[in-house]
């Protein structure tokens, strides 16, 4: 069993990146996630493992830092909070573009604009739709607990080299802020300069004697050239569909309604289920790990098995609930509850909701 | 067992690290945890609180709107969490600055005064490990050796030498809870 510790989830996800190997952390502090860069900082990864640690001018600048840092072959990454990451979907969209790996974690925060530093969970648009320009995606991992700000930074990782493409942990500020139990994971080398050119041969880090010159770009003025690159995209966000879907089912089997949630409102739905079943209200959650990949397939086969309604519980103004309704294709009920602007609803507010908006009507 | 705790009074009282030492205390004894701050601009200087769940189960929100003990050090958190507690469970008050003691009929309701013993003892600091003990006395769900182990792990090494303070001060309350009223 690994070290047992208790941790904020931003810390945890700042040891958890040491852990994973990772070359460099890129970043600039914003609530309700500075205690990322503050950890990185006291914890002296330098001297640990060679990492390094840098507090960019921007967020701009931390993002490109990424591109340039990821196009390399190494491993690097960057958190922010919601305001912060949309300053970098220039980026984002540049590195989704030239196919180059990197981790991000978003500490979501209420919005529009500045907004709060209360947690939300209003940019489920934003990361799976594609918050900045052009045809591309992201692979979305939505950790419910501080365990899971640990065990995704390392899966984020895996996921961004094996597709080329930038993985985001879409977290939120109570995710951030509480403390649990965690055990960490025993610490992965970092790759030296001989293992990088080894496993990575598009990595730009000098041309090899007698090979060719490595270029990565997001630029191509010929249309048809263009045409072709976003056809290979494409055709790797659908191996992406296929192979990548991750969810956990919490008393689904028996259950007519279905609470379809993420991050801190899976949390507070599974409480909402215990208070429901005490009323002998058959209720189970669909808790989606991956929101992009999104378990379109899995929400099909519970209508085809009798599930009566689902409701999509989010803290925004009805995000996920889109594709939630995009699986259902109209067959049974379905709503969003949440509550908006920073405020977290609560295991009660969940379980009238149902009643209210999928059981009564 | 699950228990669902509110510690609530204002910053700078001890309210998140005493939440923290008896998080750690539970993970000594294998427990689940989860601490959850309420955290933003209205800590600097204002009210604070924080949950704190142990539980041998699972935790599953780790937000709530009831609970079965609240501990409550202040008016604001008296007026905001009084009503918070599910009939049955526990309210546990220092007295020191409370115009408007608790009302409910249908919960246990017990005091301590730590304010005044911590100033006793020469020390505002321990004010928190004082209504530690007094809660502690209430409901012996962590053992007093967890206890320690979780204070040695929430204090950073240079402040070892406070632990048999604290602990004295543990003890203190635990020898200084009123009952105000018992179901």
């Amino acid at each position: 069993m690994g070290e047992l510790r208790l941790m904020k989830g931003n810390e945890a996800l700042a040891e958890a990146i040491i852990r994973a190997g990772a070359d460099g952390y890129f970043g600039y502090p914003i609530t309700p996630q500075s205690e990322v860069i503050e950890y990185l900082t006291a914890a002296k990864p330098h001297e640990r493992t060679g990492m390094v640690v840098l507090q960019a001018e921007s967020e701009v600048a931390s993002i490109n830092m990424l591109y340039g840092g990821g196009a390399t072959g190494k491993k690097v990454v960057t958190s922010s909070s919601s305001p912060g990451i949309s300053l970098m979907q220039e980026g984002l969209s540049y590195i989704a573009g030239a196919e180059i790996p990197i981790v991000i974690a978003n500490v979501v925060r209420g919005g529009p604009g500045l907004g709060d530093i209360q947690p939300a969970q209003s940019d489920y648009f934003q990361s799976t739709k594609g918050g900045g320009h052009g045809d591309y995606r992201l692979i979305v991992l939505a950790p419910s607990s501080v365990q899971e700000m640990s065990d995704f930074v390392p899966e984020a990782f895996d996921l961004a080299f094996k597709y080329r493409m930038p993985v985001m942990i879409l977290s939120d500020g109570a995710i951030g802020q509480m403390m649990e139990k965690v055990e960490l994971f025993e610490p992965i080398p970092r790759l030296t300069d001989e293992e990088v050119k080894a496993k990575y041969p598009w990595a730009t880090n000098g041309k090899p004697k007698g090979g060719e010159r490595r270029i990565i770009t997001s630029l191509d003025l010929d249309p048809y050239k263009l045409e072709e690159h976003n056809h290979h995209l494409q055709e790797k966000y659908r191996i992406i569909e296929q192979n990548e879907i991750r969810f956990e089912e919490i008393m689904c089997d028996d259950a007519d309604y279905i609470l379809v949630a993420y991050g801190s409102s899976a949390r507070i739905s599974q409480k909402a289920i215990q208070l429901l079943r005490e009323k002998g209200i058959k209720v189970g959650l669909l808790r989606l790990i991956t929101l992009w990949p999104f378990p379109y397939a899995k929400i099909q086969d519970m209508v085809s098995k009798g599930k009566k309604g689902f409701l999509a519980v989010e803290m925004s103004a009805g995000q996920m609930v889109e594709d939630v309704r995009l699986a259902v294709e109209g067959k049974v009920k379905v709503a969003h509850y949440g509550r908006i602007g920073g405020v977290i609803h609560s295991p009660e507010e969940v379980a009238e909701a149902l009643e209210q908006k999928i059981i009564g009507e | 067992m699950t228990e669902e705790i509110i510690i609530a009074g204002f910053g700078g009282q001890g309210v998140l690290s005493m939440g923290k030492i008896l998080a750690y205390s539970g993970i000594m004894q294998d427990q689940e945890v989860s601490w959850m701050p309420s955290y933003g601009p209205e800590m600097r200087g204002g009210t604070a609180n924080v949950t704190v769940i142990l539980s041998d189960e699972r935790i599953s929100s780790p937000i709530l709107r009831a609970y079965d003990t609240a501990i409550i050090l202040n008016q604001q958190s008296m007026d905001k969490f009084e009503q918070t507690v599910k009939p049955g469970g526990t309210l546990l008050y220092d007295p020191n600055g409370i115009s408007h003691h608790p009302t409910r009929k249908d919960i246990n309701i017990y005091r301590v005064e730590a304010a005044k013993k911590a100033s006793e003892m020469g020390s505002g600091k321990i004010f928190n490990m004082i209504v530690l003990g007094a809660y502690l006395d209430i409901k012996p769900l962590v053992k007093m050796e967890n206890v320690v182990k979780g204070l040695k792990k929430s204090l950073p090494e240079r402040h070892h030498k406070l632990i048999p303070l604290n602990e004295d001060a543990i003890h203190t309350g635990m020898k200084n809870v009123e009952i105000v009223q018992t179901l």
